[in-house]
């Protein structure tokens, strides 16, 4: 590690100002972040202490993520190879397959050939993610001559594991980019934006290319084949059609299709643990989500319908299936586009769970809510902290007085 | 019944909400969104407005505008529905006056609040908007005042949101080139992608 500290200080110079590559010192100073911390201090009579800056806080996240990661992986190949009829070489149609050919022996009850499949399906989805997105952070921090924040790594990853595993190319590259660029950049960067851009990009191409991305038949990375995603089938037939597909169990782990990351509500949960643990994700949000989702799922219950069976739906299946874990950990949770204060956050994500259970159950044309919920809250966070901040002021000049 | 108003209230809140799904009253929408405040007078003064208007337009049309809408006088075989356009310009305008002079002299600290709000929505398409889609739906009396209520509080709801979010965009550090309106426009079409999640309700 001496080694590569020394070069590190052997090149600072050349790239700081005043020095031949001035104009690079942006790139040298993320790679120098990436294998250290930032050296930066702040200057002046406020000064805090704390060792949890914005790199630590980013690369928890990344950490958090990583079981889902590799779950979401898994997961792809299971449902894959389960589907596969291998008496059919068609299947074989595109480019994956000349790298799945390499290590995979199309066995599903194979950890590994399931993980080699999932990552030949994965990584080249993260990949265009990554470049594209990191180009676009790369362009605004040379022009704007601000520095790249590791924000841009976690919405990267982030929107690679909201994709779906089959999805094209080069609608993920336009997606990451309309993220980044509209959903941030033009606000200024990181801790500006006021919509979370890996969402801002989903939710963009949710709406552009419905066909790919609205998720109305399942994901599965064989081509050709299409099921009903299990929220799907709690639309159509209730509680009944979904446990002849599936148990709740079976659901909490996640062995189903859809997006890559999200289908496994205990890995996601993993790294909800981590994150609490790092105080990274306010606990406050969470639990509101949950008195949301509870309340609103007891609410439809109880009223019942004998036209729509997603009435039927407990809450304890709403927090397993389509998007609503993943989207809770590392979507709501997030602190720049969540309200900042601790009693807006509650309103905001019992706002949260009440509109992902409102869009999934009474609007049949969207069977996936948990994006759009909070998306719609985040454009009512600001509004919910400047209501709590009112009320708290009001509070302290009642008492002085 | 209950159940039928309320389900009207919703839609015309959300699935139908006249700021962001029609795109109606955006002058006002994006010039007087700054601060939290004035959009909270804005707000509360279009939903009071359209409540009014609303149903007086439909009390209009039903009795005069509409094909023999006479007959209660005793002629027959009219259909002045021609004039709509120009008679709910007139009514709203008049109603505006009205409420003014009203406020001023019975609730002057609502007047206060309101200030210059009043006069300056008068000539808002949201206002006309909501009483042209009422004619438009063949709205009764009761619904036309549900309408009207709900269609002014998702334009008050959409503006304040809009508002917080301006106000937050004050620590932003925008490009020079967006600053100002060009950013309010991209801000607005991305609370539509918000709004859009109760596109398909059909309630």
């Amino acid at each position: 590690m001496k080694f590569l500290r020394k070069i590190f200080d052997d090149l600072k110079p050349t790239f700081s100002p005043g020095g031949r590559f001035e104009r690079w010192n942006v790139i040298f100073d993320v790679i120098e972040n990436f294998f250290y911390s930032s050296g930066r201090r702040t200057f002046g009579s406020v000064h805090v202490r704390d060792a949890s800056d914005v790199q630590r806080i980013m690369v928890t996240v990344m950490v958090a993520t990583l079981p889902a990661v590799f779950y979401g992986m898994y997961n792809i190949g299971f449902q894959a190879l389960q589907v596969i009829d291998l008496n059919d070489p068609t299947f074989k149609n595109d480019w994956h397959f000349v790298f799945i050919d390499l290590l995979c022996n199309y066995n599903p009850q194979n950890i590994f050939d399931c993980l080699w499949y999932g990552a030949c399906f994965f990584i080249p989805i993260y990949a265009v993610t990554f470049v594209v997105g990191i180009l676009w952070e790369m362009i605004f921090a040379f022009v704007r001559n601000h520095e790249i924040s590791e924000g841009a790594f976690v919405t990267t990853i982030l929107f690679a594991l909201c994709c779906p595993p089959d999805a094209p190319l080069w609608q993920v590259a336009l997606g990451i980019s309309f993220g980044i660029v509209i959903g941030k950049e033009v606000f200024g960067g990181t801790g500006k934006n006021f919509l979370n851009p890996a969402l801002a990009g989903r939710v963009f191409l949710y709406f552009a290319y419905p066909a790919q991305w609205s998720g109305d038949s399942a994901w599965v990375a064989v081509d050709g084949f299409s099921s009903p995603t299990i929220l799907s089938v709690a639309a159509q037939e209730g509680m009944q059609g979904v446990l002849t597909d599936i148990s709740w169990s079976e659901a909490f782990i996640g062995s189903m299709a859809g997006s890559i990351g999200e289908t496994s509500t205990l890995f996601i949960l993993l790294g909800l643990l981590l994150l609490f643990y790092n105080k990274v994700a306010s606990w406050r949000i969470v639990v509101g989500v949950l008195l949301g989702t509870i309340f609103t799922s007891a609410l439809f219950n109880t009223i019942g319908s004998d036209t729509n069976p997603m009435f039927s739906l407990p809450f304890y299946w709403h927090i397993v299936i389509g998007g609503y874990a993943f989207g809770l950990t590392f979507m709501a949770v997030e602190p720049v586009t969540g309200s900042h204060t601790n009693l807006g956050r509650w309103y905001y994500g019992i706002l949260i769970g009440i509109m992902v259970v409102l869009i999934r159950v009474i609007n049949p044309a969207f069977p996936e809510g948990m994006m759009l919920a909070i998306l719609f809250a985040n454009l009512f966070a600001p509004i919910i902290d400047h209501f709590v901040q009112e009320r708290n002021i009001k509070m302290r000049l009642r008492r002085q007085n | 019944m209950f159940e039928y108003y309320l389900t009207l209230f919703i839609e015309a809140v959300f699935v139908e909400n006249i700021a962001l799904a029609y795109f109606l009253g955006m002058c006002t929408f994006l010039a007087i969104s700054k601060r939290v405040n004035a959009a909270i007078g804005l707000g509360i003064t279009v939903i009071f407005l359209l409540t009014l208007t609303v149903p007086i337009n439909n009390l209009i049309y039903t009795y005069f505008l509409n094909e023999n809408a006479l007959t209660w006088i005793g002629i027959t075989g009219t259909d002045l529905r021609f004039v709509g356009l120009i008679t709910y310009i007139g009514i709203i305008a008049a109603v505006v006056q009205i409420l003014e002079m009203f406020l001023d002299k019975y609730v002057p600290f609502l007047y206060n609040a309101l200030g210059i709000y009043l006069p300056l929505i008068t000539v808002n398409c949201a206002i006309l908007g909501a009483s042209l889609f009422m004619v438009e739906r063949e709205l009764l009396f009761v619904e036309s005042v549900v309408y009207g209520f709900g269609a002014g509080t998702g334009w008050a709801l959409a503006i304040i949101a809009l508002a917080g979010i301006r106000e937050r965009l004050k620590y932003a550090d925008i490009p020079s080139g967006l600053e100002g309106l060009g950013i309010t426009f991209l801000t607005v079409g991305l609370m539509c992608f918000g709004f859009m999640a109760f596109g398909g309700i059909s309630l």
